[in-house]
């Protein structure tokens, strides 16, 4: 695929008027007593993208399932669901199976999991067009690696031969998607297709999916639980919450004249990309557990304009046209057209005190030339070295008192290792970290553990990161015990920190599973402020956070750096939250640091061409703005990290080297970029030989 | 999983009151549990009938009686009398107090050898590793039977005690294996490395992360031991080491009753009750310290029903 710019086609505001592809009437499934989706209405035009979101535990994902009939056995299912007039519920499996791959067809979140580990790609796609069309082997083969052409897969002919193992995430989500589309299905359905891929491979299997409904003409429901990708792919959208579809509209009613309060919410909540925008709007609480909450609106414990005819009856999804909303006072969220911060509680969030020019400012954090490569192992027994995995080359990063820094990078750029070297506080292979002026290759062990209780760091699972046998109290207390803080001292600390985050103090007593992801991420962030440090590292501390509950957190993060004049280094794959709570950001590419500089520098004149489709790749919360955008899709995977590369190691994908004549090429094949200044005194800085701009 | 979410909307009480900590925590939640208070009354009791006993009956446990061979339970002879005349009740309050600390004793001493030994070595890694697993196996290949049989009689003067010693010398082996690989697991977790990042020492780590965390597994390792201990010193005793005639245990009371059992029950029943009732204790107070070590025991009992497959994002 070589690298184009893209205009995605418009979307059809109106779906043609016609008998639906798809009806689904009052769906209903339930496991156990708990019921996961209550009573579900959806319409499937031919052509048209339904796009379902919702939170985890909202049951799109169930729905979704339900419909194709894929649902585990222990499952209950009620309703109906008709395609093209005939009803699925209740249809044997035998049946059901015709109807599988032939009419509609699947591409899941895992598609690992959708692949036989031990056949060849070519052969399971082979096997799928032969279960449902008449065709010989030959020419199956044939048709599989024409489906592979589609969906971009380079040299198919050889791909066909490839176990799914040997693929790359992209690689397999389009070779699923090849599949899916095999027998030419009327529908194609979606469940979070990118949820585990990095951003760049998020926009090439979009733009996949895109050509694979163009050429089949099939219907998309894509599942998802992001804003963005809804809005860039879909044309009506129906928001799920607590098992019933709360608003459905057209895609651009819906983002912009929103008639639920949730939706309201989850709009207002989504940090983004182009704005910078004051504090994002939290919802409050939790999203109900399944089987739980009153006769009334199972949003009342958390609507801001709930009132007492809520609590009295669940209210119907009603409205005029073809925007529908749950809630009784949608007409009047329709007409006064509010925003999100308008209805929302906005928390007060303290002005940072001004730290002063940056050049005065103590440095907490500086590494210069930090390397790190491991031994390529190779047999079972006896392990032979076979080569070295450059996983960091080449990193700096610097930063100051007050100072957010984001850190950004796809999987395998190297962040994560950059991280574990930096609290190893041990001498790095190569390159010098210099912790609030301690250089850590030079420290002596006692040294060292007192540098610990100065940085501290906050994981991305909190589940994981909290000791499951710990009550909370003593999770907060650890680092205090760590550092010889006496015991009285200690436990009178914890109810002020916990209230500090946003907790109780009674919760102390508590264990681990007794709270939400949220709050155990407030606990996280609890135990890292005990001991007062100077640097808080944040390893993508709200990725596992639905995005209602992913603002309050960072809400929070950003209320403690304003008080406790906090240091953070923030790692995320997520741009659009690091554009909103970073002061300055740091792009890893394979290992090196790409580009560097103030956050409004980087993110509105990106120069590196890496940056520069990142951003393009992060899908906006925001139809018209998304559709209006011109995308730089970049080609393939990032390359392998065993190899070291003479020359710019992005040459392989980067658009501007693929356009340069050969004369300017040279310099990229031969000279390693090194960071330049975009002009004297600009912070912002690119390591590229022909960077944009300026 | 289960996950009892809590709302903001729990009461917020007046002033702080310190948070307890788990070792208070853990205490309540024993208390609470009935099984932990049934299970420690009948360990208790046996104590009392093992140590009382002997004074209830006029009747010593080694002194033959010719005149009275093999007579059934009566109200002279509570228990009945054996092969020899001898009183069983006298005999077998007797053998309950060795068993019963040989028991417990055994299985404390192997347990926590095991999970000292094991989670070591799966923590450190390395040469530390390396060197204890050598010496696991090592006391694994080894005969232990021949060793306590050369070894026991060098012991004799020392009392069971150092044959208590013995007995878990060569029963921790195994377990500190299992230790060892969960261990391993539990030291890639993330919360054992946020603790190693904020500077915890190794062995504090061990202590208040590792252990616990392997608790379940000890607990249940440690009741089926002190079974186990009862039964192997019978074996030994059985060919004359450990406890020699004329004194006894339940072990070696129960082996030689057992080919008389269908016969006079009596010299079999009595023991056999108080070893059945003995680790039943033990177990109903190793399962209630087994759920007050896991907060979400009782949380996850009657939900396991209600469970639902769990996917990413329904
Ligand atoms: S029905 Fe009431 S509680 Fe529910 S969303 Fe509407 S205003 Fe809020
Ligand atoms: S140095 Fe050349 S190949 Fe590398 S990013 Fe810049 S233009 Fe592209």
């Amino acid at each position: 695929m070589t690298p184009a710019p893209v205009t995605p086609a418009p979307p059809l505001t109106e779906p043609p008027f016609t008998e639906p592809l798809l009806a689904v009437r009052d769906l209903r499934v339930d496991f156990g007593p708990a019921p996961a989706v209550r009573g579900v209405d959806l319409e499937l035009h031919r052509g048209e993208t339904l796009g379902i979101v919702g939170e985890s535990g909202s049951g799109k994902s169930v729905t979704a399932l339900a419909v194709l009939g894929l649902l585990p056995g222990t499952a209950r299912i009620g309703g109906s669901v008709r395609l093209e007039g005939r009803e699925l519920v209740g249809l044997p499996g035998r049946e059901l199976a015709r109807i599988h791959g032939r009419k509609v067809a699947m591409v899941f979140q895992d598609p690992l999991s959708a692949f036989t580990p031990v056949y060849r790609i070519g052969d399971q796609i082979a096997e799928a067009l032969r279960i449902h069309q008449p065709l010989d082997r030959a020419a199956a083969r044939g048709r599989a690696a024409e489906l592979l052409d589609l969906v971009g897969i380079p040299a198919p002919g050889r791909a066909l031969d490839s176990f799914p193992h040997e693929f790359s995430g992209g690689m397999r989500q389009r070779a699923m998607i090849a599949m899916a589309i095999a027998n030419d299905p009327d529908i194609l359905l979606a469940d979070e297709p990118t949820t585990a891929l990095d951003v760049t491979i998020q926009a090439q299997v979009l733009e996949v999916l895109r050509t694979a409904q163009r050429e089949t003409g099939a219907a998309l429901v894509l599942v998802s639980h992001d804003l963005g990708v809804i809005a860039g792919m879909a044309d009506r959208v129906a928001v799920m919450y607590a098992g019933r579809v709360v608003e459905t509209a057209p895609v651009d009613d819906l983002f912009a004249r929103p008639r639920h309060p949730y939706t309201l919410g989850l709009i207002g909540a989504a940090p983004r990309l182009d704005g910078r925008g004051g504090p994002l709007v939290p919802i409050p609480g939790n999203p109900p557990a399944p089987g739980e909450g009153g006769p009334g609106c199972p949003f009342a414990p958390r609507c801001p304009l709930a009132e007492g005819r809520c609590r009295t009856a669940e209210p119907p999804l009603a409205g005029a046209g073809a925007h529908l909303a749950a809630c009784v006072r949608a007409d009047e969220l329709a007409e006064r057209g509010p925003a999100p911060s308008e209805v929302y509680p906005v928390p007060e969030l303290p002005a940072p005190a001004d730290p002063g020019p940056r050049e005065g400012r103590a440095q907490v954090l500086a590494v210069t030339g930090l390397t790190k490569t491991f031994p390529q192992l190779k047999g079972a027994v006896f392990k032979r070295k076979v080569g070295e995995v450059y996983a960091v080359d080449g990193v700096d990063l610097d930063i100051r008192r007050g100072e957010t820094l984001g850190l950004v990078g796809e999987s395998g750029s190297g962040k994560s290792t950059t991280l574990y070297e930096l609290l190893r506080l041990a001498a790095p292979q190569a390159g010098r970290i210099e912790l609030l002026g301690q250089d850590t290759a030079r420290l002596d062990p006692a040294a060292a553990h007192r540098l610990r209780g100065r940085l501290q760091i906050v994981f991305q699972d909190p589940m994981a990161s909290l000791d499951p046998r710990m009550p909370v109290g003593d999770i907060v207390a650890e680092p205090l015990h760590a550092q010889a803080v006496p015991r009285e001292e200690a436990a009178r600390r914890v109810p002020a920190l916990l209230r500090q985050v946003g907790l109780e103090a009674a919760h102390a007593d508590r264990y681990p599973h007794q709270f939400s992801g949220g709050q155990r991420q407030r606990i996280s962030i609890a135990r890292a402020l005990a001991v007062r440090p100077d640097l808080l590292v944040l390893d993508e501390p709200v990725s596992a956070l639905d995005v209602s509950i992913q603002a309050g957190v960072l809400n929070l993060l950003q209320r403690l750096k304003a008080e406790l004049g906090l240091a953070y280094l923030f790692v995320s794959h997520d741009l659009s939250v690091i554009r909103h709570l970073a002061d300055r950001v740091s792009v890893m590419y394979l290992g090196r640091t790409v580009e560097t500089g103030a956050v409004a520098e980087v993110f509105e004149r990106p120069r590196h061409p890496y940056t520069r489709a990142l951003l393009s790749a992060v899908p906006l919360p925001d139809p018209a703005a998304e559709r209006a955008r011109t995308k730089v899709l970049l080609a393939g995977d990032p390359p392998s990290p065993t190899v070291r590369r003479q020359g710019c190691r992005f040459r392989a994908r980067c658009p501007v080297y693929a356009a340069l004549d050969a004369g300017r090429r040279t310099r990229c094949e031969q000279e390693e970029p090194q960071a330049a200044e975009a002009a004297p005194g600009v912070d912002h800085t690119a390591a590229c030989h022909h960077p944009e701009g300026r | 999983m289960t996950t009892t979410v809590l709302t903001d909307t729990v009461p917020v009480p007046a002033g702080d009151p310190a948070p307890s900590g788990r070792l208070r925590l853990v205490l309540a939640r024993l208390t609470a549990a009935r099984g932990v208070l049934v299970g420690a009354a009948i360990v208790l009791l046996l104590f009392l009938l093992a140590f009382l006993g002997p004074y209830l009956t006029p009747w010593d446990y080694a002194t033959p009686n010719y005149t009275a061979i093999r007579q059934p339970p009566s109200a002279e002879h509570w228990f009945g009398t054996n092969g020899i005349g001898q009183d069983v009740f006298a005999q077998t309050v007797r053998g309950l107090q060795k068993s019963l600390v040989i028991g417990l004793l055994v299985a404390l001493f192997s347990t926590v050898l095991a999970s000292l030994v094991g989670a070591c070595a799966g923590y450190f890694g390395g040469w530390t590793d390396r060197a204890l697993m050598f010496l696991v196996d090592l006391m694994l290949i080894f005969p232990s039977f021949l060793i306590i049989a050369i070894v026991s009689p060098k012991l004799r003067g020392t009392g069971w005690l150092a044959f208590v010693l013995l007995l878990g010398l060569f029963n921790w082996m195994i377990t500190a294996r299992v230790v060892r690989s969960m261990t391993l697991s539990l030291k890639e977790r993330e919360f054992v490395r946020a603790a190693s990042f904020m500077g915890v020492r190794p062995f504090r780590i061990i202590l208040r992360h590792i252990l616990p965390n392997v608790s379940s597994f000890l607990i249940i390792d440690a009741t089926i031991t002190v079974g186990g201990a009862v039964m192997s010193e019978a074996a030994l005793s059985y060919f004359g080491f450990g406890v020699r005639a004329p004194d006894v245990s339940l072990g070696t009371l129960l082996a030689a009753g057992t080919g008389d059992a269908p016969v006079f029950p009596w010299l079999f029943y009595f023991a056999a009750a108080l070893l059945v009732l003995f680790v039943l204790a033990v177990n109903l107070i190793g399962d209630g310290l087994r759920d007050a070590l896991d907060p979400t025991a009782d949380a996850g009992r009657p939900a396991r029903t209600a469970r639902r497959p769990r996917r990413r994002n329904p």
